[in-house]
């Protein structure tokens, strides 16, 4: 979309897209999985790797929330909210399961490479991974909701119209 | 999500045959491997040709799968997609683990 300068257009009409997403989805990992193929269905526009780095950090949050928030033993509801900008694409996913500890999100530190290939590593990328690859990583809980925002910096020029 | 097996030269080729290796299938990929490496000796070479997502927790598994084998067994990956191996560069597994870019390369290595 082009706006002349000085237009008086205000900032949420140039924001407004078709291609705006919603999707809301059971805590499940087979639920994750098909939103995320849902999702990366919707983006064909993006290069592949930036494709690539959407569903990771997308499927690293939406575990999270399967996992952490709610748990194995827990039902509950998944919303995500995906609003194309010029800036990126915006991020927008609640739940209602538990909050975060401290109520706020992990540092996600790399975590160190041990010598011995025996104490390496099996888990703790999640948090790392979506910091590396997202900005503006935000967690606010809101009554019993929990609300994390967050953009991932490509390319939506294909996608601005 | 399902494994197949051959033998090629002196290694095992373990070839995934899925698209993904997610938080659905994580602990049955782990569970597969430790099945299908069982009574192989020396190189075992993974052969993600097939694969085009990896999250955290198949990064996990390969890793735990790694290490629940003997000391007579080698682990190596092969075939790698951009966004596959964008993974293990991001969390530098790619120190850990030999990478090769095709699966003929790594049958033909002989790096040891």
């Amino acid at each position: 979309m082009q706006t002349e300068p000085g237009s008086s257009l205000p900032e949420q009409a140039l924001t407004r897209h078709t291609k705006d997403i919603r999707l809301t989805f059971p805590s499940s990992p087979l639920s994750v999985r098909r939103a995320l193929q849902t999702i990366v269905a919707d983006l064909q526009e993006l290069e592949l790797e930036e494709r690539g780095s959407v569903e990771l950090v997308l499927a690293e949050v939406l575990n999270n929330v399967v996992e952490h928030a709610y748990g194995a033993e827990e039902r509950g509801w998944i919303s995500l909210e995906c609003a194309t900008q010029r800036d990126g694409l915006h991020f927008r996913i609640r739940d209602e399961g538990r909050p975060m500890p401290a109520e706020t999100p992990p540092m996600g530190a790399p975590a160190p490479l041990p010598e011995r290939l025996d104490k390496l590593p099996e888990g703790g990328f999640g948090w790392f991974l979506i910091k590396d690859l997202s900005r503006d990583v935000e967690y606010s809980r809101k009554g019993d909701v929990n609300e994390l925002t967050f953009r991932i910096n490509v390319d939506t020029t294909a996608r601005q119209n | 999500m399902q494994l197949s097996t051959r033998t090629e030269k002196d290694a095992t080729i373990i070839t995934v045959d899925a698209a993904r290796i997610d938080a659905a299938v994580a602990i049955r990929f782990k569970d597969l491997m430790r099945d299908t490496a069982e009574g192989c000796v020396g190189r075992i070479i993974l052969d993600l040709g097939q694969v085009d997502f990896i999250d955290s927790s198949g990064l996990g598994a390969i890793v735990a799968s790694m290490k629940q084998l003997g000391d007579d067994q080698k682990l190596e990956l092969a075939a790698l997609n951009t966004n596959v191996d964008k993974v293990f560069r991001l969390t530098r597994m790619d120190t850990v683990f030999p990478i090769h870019t095709s699966l003929e390369t790594a049958v033909n290595s002989h790096a040891n």
